[in-house]
């Protein structure tokens, strides 16, 4: 069973880069690296240990394949040595799972309703699925309700751990050149650290309880990360953005898991996803908890309407933007629906209609990112929108039920974006740290001729052309809105089409900015451009403490900075190739070789709903390049050749709206800060006040003055000889009264909690009177 | 039944004159030491009611380290020792009023509510008795609980520390 | 023994702690006398558990107990904060909401 110990024990893997993050932080700054080497050795241990865990999965894989006949029994013959495994290693009461068979006795319902959804499939003829690899440990007990803390591997666990780990251990060589001399180095590292640890942690979850620690960890991390430069305003404002937009989404995490846990009785995963495929769930109870978590996947995968602080988060460190806002922070909310999938297949009825929740969210998102890319000046805003949009694209694909296709997309789009990203951190490191494409760069193809080949392979993986990763997944994606559901998603293949257009459209105007023409950098106000049009933006620059100025011209980056780049590089060229179609229309690809993620990745077990899977379809694909292509080529003419209707948007008024709202981010900024805080906050305050200084001072003024004028006429009518001492009196008590309503507003808390007291004791009194 | 109805009141006798120098005293210092007298009669009032685990927490805790973070707080925030008469505000009236009517309206529900409940023979709660309990169906409050000291601690020192 | 006695000592114990709050100026002394409310509420958390033979009410004494605990130290920290800011834990002197 060594095979699959390293499969039980996946725990490892996250403990070790959250060790390594306090020893950062307690022993970091007196290392001569300042706390690197710890992290990069945590990080490169963590990903020897995640390509191990790939391995041993697809070995478990093809071993379950090869036993295909018996695979019950199989997994019974195996189960009691990895129950001593699992003992011997000295957990108190962990209960192993192996294969589809929970091995602890107190699992016997779980066992049974196991049991019977195999016997389940085994009776729909089926082939017999491959269930996670899960592994236990109770956390805590309370009144029946049992909380675990527990491990799952499966496919898809299995590749999230690579590319967490991969595009971690590249960031943290990328960094150390790049934030060299900063003076929270260590500090950084160590919530790279942190953040690692937690998004392994969240990946490998068997529990939604656990997902949910994981995620707000994750948060927390991106908090932490995104104003590591804190002295400047922008920046902990955009840290702070993203932090309270992530708490809004973060509520329907929390709801929706309440609302499951609520139905089904468990956190667990597994679980939840076979009562939801059984039908033993509710359905509107399904479809209740699905939009709540589609509001958790708005604001953490920055769908549609809450991904304004995606863009503003590029205020960190660009290595950190790579790591957080492409590769891996962002996907979680993918991952959580790829995870709950059960929940949102059936909640959403996503294998039998035309148009749901999820796929409406992830088309408008990926046309809303893809639009505003193009009138962005900063490179790295360019591609937080791109960001966007290919996250909408994902989450689009998950609701067609292009399962597979998201996650391949998820995994392709890693590499690239992280490519693109340290690309762009590349240049601007080159460029007196701006990242204005617009004003600060061109021309620097010949000047960093490494980085501009590893950006161009970026784009053009983004953009989708044939050959490069970007376009087999995403060909994938829009092959399935095209055939599955109910005759397919006709609004989805649109939008999804309309983006492949986009996407090529305005990567290609980021790279003829920053690498074609001349060198428009150089000049001294490099510092002082931030978008003058945004109020709300991060500053277009990053913020170092000693570093050099980089005077005069542009030149490559070291290796610490390339390598990773070719890295990547390389892999946005070749990582399309792991999910090849079977049958590409004028050629077959050999068995062996096809749908490779989609053995491997997708669950078969019974956790997981009967998706169909789309086929190549060759028209399709000539269409989607074609279309890509083509955006390649307008953007050349237009921003290379200046043909075409420049300067449209001043001459047209029609135009001049849409580069206004698209300039505006659609003026989402101005609804959230103005009209929803402003309108709350300001009309509250303004009422408070108003009430204050009319009602509450014109009453006390009032009382005073009526008083007194009731003195007077009374002085003037009567005669003041006699009643002189009681006007005087009347006079002073109403100044007195006033004097005493005057206290109410002294701003003495005590005074306010007499007060209180007060009524208190007043309504207890009534209450006991009365009742 | 006659002793323990003696040693309540003796108890409670020193607990409500302690309690009310706690409230009047010019001293701070001198109130935080009568203080411990009301807390100790806490305590043994808890014995008295026969729960011996709350008994002895409410003196590890309170009286061991409450009060000598009072003790540390009026050391930390007092330039001299020894007696100032401006430890109270002007309104001692007004909270004279309020503390009584609260007084009335607790105290005559109270007693019209529970005017004939006598104890008969109290279980000892033991210690074991407790432990079950709060590891078991209040095992949640209790992780709260502890979250929640975490968070107080790290809240004091990020208010408290000089930066 | 009556439960009422207990229950009257608490309410006594409350309403001088809630004198003290109202009246006391000092800040420390403040949280003093929030000490006396919560331990007028242990003693009828723990009496009306003896009362119902129920370990609750031991249970909750101690989770109050706990809450005090960490009231004092956020209490006192602000205590400290406000001194050295102003040089003085006068409540009074703390009157930013004054209308």
């Amino acid at each position: 069973m060594s095979d699959t110990w390293l499969l039980e024990n996946v725990w490892i893997i996250p403990t070790i880069p959250f060790v390594s993050f306090w020893l950062i932080l307690f022993f970091g700054k007196r290392l001569p690296g300042r706390g690197h080497e710890i992290g990069i050795a945590s990080v490169v241990a963590a990903f020897v240990l995640a390509c191990m865990v790939g391995v041993a999965w697809i070995g478990h894989v093809d071993d379950a394949a090869a036993g295909h006949g018996e695979p019950a029994t199989e997994e019974h013959g195996t189960e009691p040595a990895a129950d001593d495994h699992g003992l011997g290693t000295g957990e108190l009461s962990a209960a192993v799972d192996t294969g589809d068979t929970a091995a602890a006795d107190d699992h016997g319902t779980e066992v049974a309703a196991e049991l019977a959804a195999e016997e389940e499939h085994a009776a729909e003829g089926e082939h017999a699925g491959v269930e996670p690899i899960s592994r236990r440990v109770v956390w805590l007990q309370s009144d029946g309700v049992e909380i675990n803390a527990g491990t799952m591997v499966d496919g898809l666990t299995a590749v999230m751990l690579f590319v967490v780990t991969f595009i971690s251990l590249l960031v943290h060589v990328f960094s150390t050149d790049y934030v060299h001399g900063d003076r929270r180095y260590t500090h950084y590292f160590a919530f790279l650290s942190l953040f690692t640890a937690s998004m392994l942690l969240f990946v490998m979850s068997d529990n939604t309880l656990q997902m949910l620690v994981g995620w707000e960890l994750v948060g927390v991390c991106s908090f932490a990360l995104i104003g590591h430069w804190w002295e400047e305003k922008p920046n902990s404002d955009a840290a702070l953005k993203a932090f309270l937009t992530n708490r809004v989404g973060d509520m329907g995490l929390i709801i929706g898991v309440s609302i499951l846990f609520i139905e089904a009785g468990t956190f667990d995963v597994v679980r939840i996803n076979q009562m939801a495929i059984a039908g033993e769930l509710n359905h509107l109870v399904l479809l209740v908890s699905a939009c709540s978590l589609i509001g958790a996947v708005m604001s953490k995968s920055g769908q549609f309407f809450l991904h304004t602080w995606l863009p503003d988060a590029m205020a960190g460190p660009t290595p950190v933007s790579a790591l957080i806002h492409a590769a891996t922070m962002v996907v979680a909310g993918i991952f959580m629906v790829a995870r709950l999938y059960g929940v949102f297949w059936h909640g959403l009825s996503i294998g039998t209609s035309s148009i749901n929740l999820l796929a409406l969210v992830g088309g408008t998102t990926t046309l809303v990112g893809g639009s505003l890319a193009f009138v962005q000046k900063d490179i790295k805003k360019v591609l937080a929108y791109s960001t966007v949009s290919q996250l909408g694209y994902m989450v689009m694909a998950l609701g067609v039920g292009a399962w597979t296709a998201a996650i391949f997309h998820l995994f392709t789009h890693a590499f690239f974006k992280a490519c693109l990203f340290l690309g762009a951190g590349s240049l601007s490191h080159a460029c007196h740290h701006s990242f204005n494409m617009v004003d600060d760069m061109g021309g620097l193809r010949k000047r960093m001729p490494i980085t501009h080949a590893t950006f161009a392979i970026g784009t053009l993986a983004l953009a989708g052309i044939p050959i490069f990763a970007g376009f087999w997944s995403k060909d994938e994606i829009l092959a399935g809105a095209m055939q599955n559901g109910d005759g397919g998603y006709p609004i989805m293949l649109v939008m999804g089409l309309m983006t492949a257009f986009m996407t090529a459209a305005y990567m290609g105007r980021a790279y003829f900015y920053a690498f074609l023409g001349e060198y428009r950098g150089g000049h001294d106000d490099a510092h002082g451009h931030a978008d003058a049009h945004d109020a709300h933006a991060a500053p277009a620059h990053d913020v170092h403490d000693e570093h050099d100025a980089h005077a005069g011209e542009p030149h490559e980056s070291g290796p610490r900075i390339v390598v990773p780049l070719m890295i990547l590089a390389f892999l946005s060229v070749v990582a399309g190739f792991a999910n090849l179609p079977g049958d590409l229309g004028f050629a077959t690809v050999p068995e062996d070789l096809a749908h490779r993620f989609q053995h491997y990745v997708e669950p078969t077990g019974s956790y997981f709903p009967a998706v169909s899977h789309a086929d190549f379809d060759l028209g399709l694909a000539i269409g989607s390049s074609l279309l890509a292509i083509s955006g390649l080529v307008v953007a050349y003419l237009f921003f290379v050749r200046n043909l075409g209707p420049h300067g449209i948007s001043q001459r047209n008024a029609v135009f001049g709206f849409g580069r206004r709202v698209l300039e505006n981010k659609y003026y989402l900024d101005w609804l959230y800060t103005d009209v929803i805080a402003g309108g709350t906050k300001g009309p509250i305050a303004r009422a408070a006040y108003w009430f204050n200084q009319n009602v509450i001072d014109g009453v006390v003024n009032g009382v005073g003055v009526g008083a007194k004028r009731f003195g007077v006429v009374v002085y003037e009518q009567i005669d003041q000889k006699v009643v002189d001492g009681a006007v005087n009196g009347s006079g002073a008590g109403a100044s007195g009264t006033g004097e005493i309503l005057r206290h109410i507003q002294t701003g003495r808390v005590q005074q306010y909690g007499a007060l209180f007291f007060i009524a208190t004791a007043f309504l207890a009194g009534v209450f006991v009177v009365i009742i | 039944m006659v002793a323990q109805n003696i040693a309540f009141g003796v108890i409670a006798a020193i607990m409500i004159g302690s309690a009310l120098r706690v409230v009047t005293t010019p001293n701070i210092v001198h109130a935080a030491l009568y203080l411990v007298l009301v807390l100790a009669g806490a305590a043994a009032q808890f014995l008295l009611l026969a729960a011996e685990f709350v008994a002895v927490t409410q003196v590890l805790v309170y009286i061991g380290a409450i009060v000598v973070l009072f003790l540390f707080g009026i050391m930390l925030t007092k330039r001299e020792m020894g007696s100032e008469d401006e430890l109270d505000n002007d309104q001692k009236l007004l909270a004279g009023v309020v503390a009584f009517g609260l007084l009335g309206v607790l105290g005559g529900t109270l007693w019209d509510t529970w005017r004939d409940a006598e104890f008969g023979a109290i279980t000892p709660q033991t210690t074991a008795q407790v432990s079950d309990s709060i590891f078991g169906p209040y095992l949640i409050a209790f992780e709260v609980i502890s979250v929640l000291l975490l968070a107080a601690l790290i809240g004091a020192i990020v208010v408290a520390r000089r930066d | 023994m009556l439960l009422n006695q207990f229950l009257l000592l608490a309410a006594v114990l409350f309403c001088i702690g809630v004198y003290g709050v109202l009246a006391r100026r000092n800040g420390v002394a403040v949280l003093m006398s929030v000490e006396l409310i919560l331990n007028a509420v242990n003693i009828n958390l723990v009496a009306f558990g003896a009362w119902h033979g129920d370990v609750a009410g031991a249970v909750f004494a101690l989770f109050v107990i706990a809450v005090a605990a960490a009231e004092v130290g956020v209490g006192l920290a602000i205590v400290l904060l406000l001194y050295r800011n102003r040089q003085s834990i006068d409540i009074d002197d703390v009157d930013l909401m004054k209308g």
